[in-house]
């Protein structure tokens, strides 16, 4: 059997568990074509990082292979591998001249010194730092010492260049610079790129595929485009660019109920399928409150140059708008979503997501009940300062009333009682499956909220009942 | 009557003071006594009676011998367990550390008399290898002056730095030799520094292992006990030159590293 050989690396069920118990990277599997630019993008702890130094060689595997042109490189030493890295903090060799640091790889590889010179020459020509070779790294700028971490690889003609954040201590406009010149060096060199990085936008601008990670699992794999424009799960819609995010329920062919409101949308989904609704802002259409599907209040206007970033409320619900026209705080406005604009998710996970606020005591408040928890405790290394204001970690001040908590519950965790006023909110069940060993129930709120609650009794289409939730089942979240 | 205002300078007083009366005068005193004779008049001969003496000229080298062997002896101790210390990721590891620099809380005589104890048991008489057990007693004494520093600088160091010589080609030999050897070299001359001068001049160690070879420290000290203060000093004023050269050499040194780590000096 002829083994493809255009993949040039090939990670096979790559898991990464530490001696801890914690597992970094999950069956991870990943094939890259030559000349490609891939990213692997996801929020800090994601295992992104991990993969990238299973790759280089610095951490094995505790499952899985990795191939690299098709042959088993797995347990390779970092030292054997035609791959070389960009550290994070560039990792230049502190007691050796920009030339010896650049020569320090040809060198190893017991390489004429003459040809090393030439190809020292001609790769700090390539980064923009010609006749640099005698300089000290202390004597160096952040974004100059950034072109001889990377002339420092490059100059070794590795056939992958893996980049661990090497952009993230420069300033935002030498992050800018930089961003367009690595990719002109790869589209020049073809070497390929894996990139590592945890900014959606520098991802989005350089890559050719894009790897989103979370909690060491592939969420999504895509071009930037795919990625953006279908995200595939609640995370990825969240993670890149911005986005409203609701939980809702297939209520016909084509029609989705969320945020209060029925709209027809594209994607064919079955009804009764709990679903995730994404639509991103600049797809939010503000009407007259008559015209709108849902109508809210404007409850904030920010101005952002090119528009408008309008908060709104409806019911229990907030969405954001992006807005050529200004709008004031307090308006009416109607909402409306063009069918394609809604981006419906089969929701993998059930857990119900609802926000309280912050009352004057610092006590979380929904729908009129008095949760028995604080602030202090629920937002880590949060401390309650002399004047009674709290402050988070970075010592800023939380302010109350701009401070929303986002509750997370799973559905089993919450019980039904026919003793409506027991209840922390009240509604109808309005939808009922049986998963087999137990009944899966949709309750609207009075609210306009759809809660999932998990039961093994049977209870009744339109049966009212309250919904009784456990503080300590509860985990919390403080909403950007 | 005037406040005396709490200016920075004004807090500096009483280190100057400190100075002036502990450090300078007997400084000038020193010099005083070592370039002047038992009449208070001006000589030379102290100096020149240091180095046409055979005696002390032989007792220099012998410091010299012996302070050489420990700082030696401490070196290969100290390297290796500074490095692995440094390297592990042992949760006890500060545990480890602590018991290597415990021998520092427990009382000096304590340490040498039982070392003295246990040397004896071996040897059976203890003359018979003075300048082994001299370097045994002083390399014991000082171990922990030269392990600190060491494990200091290497714990510091960027542990990226390896993983980058790996990345380009280097094996785990190559990469110690070219980057973690020559960025050690910092703790190993503050180590070599905090163990090699005290090894010339610490007599009191070899007087509780009961040692009667003299060292720079013993030849003060009978010279002081003959009452002979001239002598002495001038012995002692020359072993501080030979500390100021020390001192400055290896500063020198220092000051290249740390231009070339990026590091501002203190």
């Amino acid at each position: 059997m002829q083994k493809q050989t255009e993949n040039i690396i090939e990670l096979r069920h790559i898991t990464k568990t530490y001696e801890d118990g914690f597992t970094a990277v999950s069956d991870f599997n990943l094939e890259v074509k030559k000349g490609e630019f891939v990213t692997f993008l996801g929020p800090s702890g994601c295992g992104k990082t991990t993969t990238l130094r299973m790759i280089a060689g610095f951490d094995l595997p505790t499952e899985g292979e990795i191939l690299l042109n098709g042959k088993d490189i797995t347990s390779l030493p970092p030292y054997e591998r035609p791959i070389n890295t960009v550290f994070q903090r560039y990792a230049l060799f502190p007691h050796m001249n920009i030339y010896d640091n650049i020569a320090f790889g040809l060198r190893q590889k017991k390489m004429k010194e003459e040809e090393i010179a030439r190809k020292v020459k001609k790769v700090l020509d390539l980064v923009d730092l010609e006749g640099f070779e005698n300089r000290s790294v202390a004597t160096l700028s952040g974004g100059q010492q950034q072109r001889i971490a990377i002339a420092r690889a490059l100059v070794n003609e590795p056939q992958i260049l893996l980049l661990d954040e090497p952009l993230g201590a420069l300033d935002l406009k030498m992050r800018k610079e930089m961003q367009l010149e690595l990719k002109q060096m790869h589209d020049d060199l073809g070497i390929t790129f894996i990139y590592v990085t945890h900014d959606q936008e520098e991802a989005l601008t350089m890559s050719d595929r894009i790897v989103v990670m979370s909690e060491g699992k592939m969420q999504q794999l895509g071009t930037p485009e795919d990625i953006y424009n279908e995200p595939k799960n609640a995370f990825v819609a969240d993670f890149i660019g911005e986005s409203n995010i609701f939980n809702g329920i297939m209520t016909g062919h084509l029609r989705a109920r969320f945020c209060g409101g029925e709209f027809t949308c594209v994607d064919d989904v079955e009804e009764g399928t709990h679903i995730t609704a994404v639509v991103r802002p600049e797809d939010v259409e503000l009407t007259a409150p008559e015209k709108g599907i849902i109508r809210g209040t404007v409850t904030a206007v920010i101005f952002k140059g090119m528009h408008y970033e309008i908060t709104i409320e409806s019911g229990r619900n907030e969405m954001v708008a992006r807005s050529v026209h200004a709008a004031r705080p307090g308006d009416q406005v109607g909402i409306c979503l063009e069918p394609d604009s809604i981006h419906i998710m089969i929701a993998e996970d059930h857990t119900n997501y609802f926000t309280a606020d912050i009352n004057e005591k610092h006590r979380l408040e929904f729908n009129g009940h008095e949760l028995d928890t604080s602030v202090t405790k629920i937002i880590k290394g949060s401390k309650r300062q002399d004047d009674g204001t709290i402050i988070d970690t970075n010592g800023e001040v939380i302010d109350p009333r701009r401070t929303r908590i986002v509750i997370s519950i799973q559905p089993q965790d919450i019980t039904m009682t026919d003793h409506v006023e027991e209840g922390l909110v009240e509604g109808y069940i309005s939808n009922l499956i049986y998963k087999g060993d137990h009944y899966s129930y949709v309750i609207h709120t009075d609210l306009e909220q759809d809660f999932i609650v998990d039961d093994e009794y049977l209870w009744n289409m339109d049966d009212h009942v309250g919904l009784i939730m456990p503080i300590d089942k509860m985990s919390f979240a403080l909403k950007k | 009557m005037p406040a005396i205002r709490l200016s920075r300078k004004n807090l500096a007083i009483p280190y100057a003071i400190f100075l002036l009366v502990f450090v300078v005068a007997p400084l000038f005193v020193l010099v005083y006594y070592a370039f002047t004779n038992g009449q208070g008049q001006f000589t030379l001969a102290n100096l020149t009676g240091f180095f046409t003496d055979p005696n002390t000229l032989g007792t220099l080298c012998y410091s010299f011998a012996i302070a050489f062997v420990t700082t030696a002896v401490c070196l290969l101790i100290a390297y290796p367990t500074a490095y692995i210390l440094a390297g592990s990721q042992l949760k006890q590891k500060s545990v480890l550390v602590m018991l290597f620099i415990m021998p520092m809380w427990i009382n000096f005589s304590l340490r040498i008399t039982a070392l003295k104890e246990i040397l004896t048991f071996i040897e059976g008489n203890l003359a018979r290898y003075p300048f082994f057990n001299a370097v045994i007693g002083m390399s014991y004494d000082f171990l922990p002056f030269m392990i600190l520093p060491i494990y200091t600088t290497l714990s510091k160091m960027d542990r990226s730095l390896i993983e980058a010589a790996k990345d380009l080609g280097a094996d785990e030999k190559a990469a110690f030799l070219k980057i973690t050897l020559p960025l050690s070299v910092p703790g190993i001359i503050s180590g070599v520094s905090m163990v090699f001068l005290p090894a010339m001049t610490n007599y009191v160690v070899l007087d509780m292992l009961y040692n009667s070879t003299y060292i720079m420290g013993s030849l003060i000290g009978s010279y002081f006990a003959a009452y002979n203060w001239h002598g002495g000093s001038m012995i002692a004023l020359i072993l501080l030159a030979i500390i100021c050269i020390f001192t400055l050499l290896t500063n020198g040194m220092e000051e290249e590293d740390s231009r070339a780590m990026g590091g501002a000096r203190l």
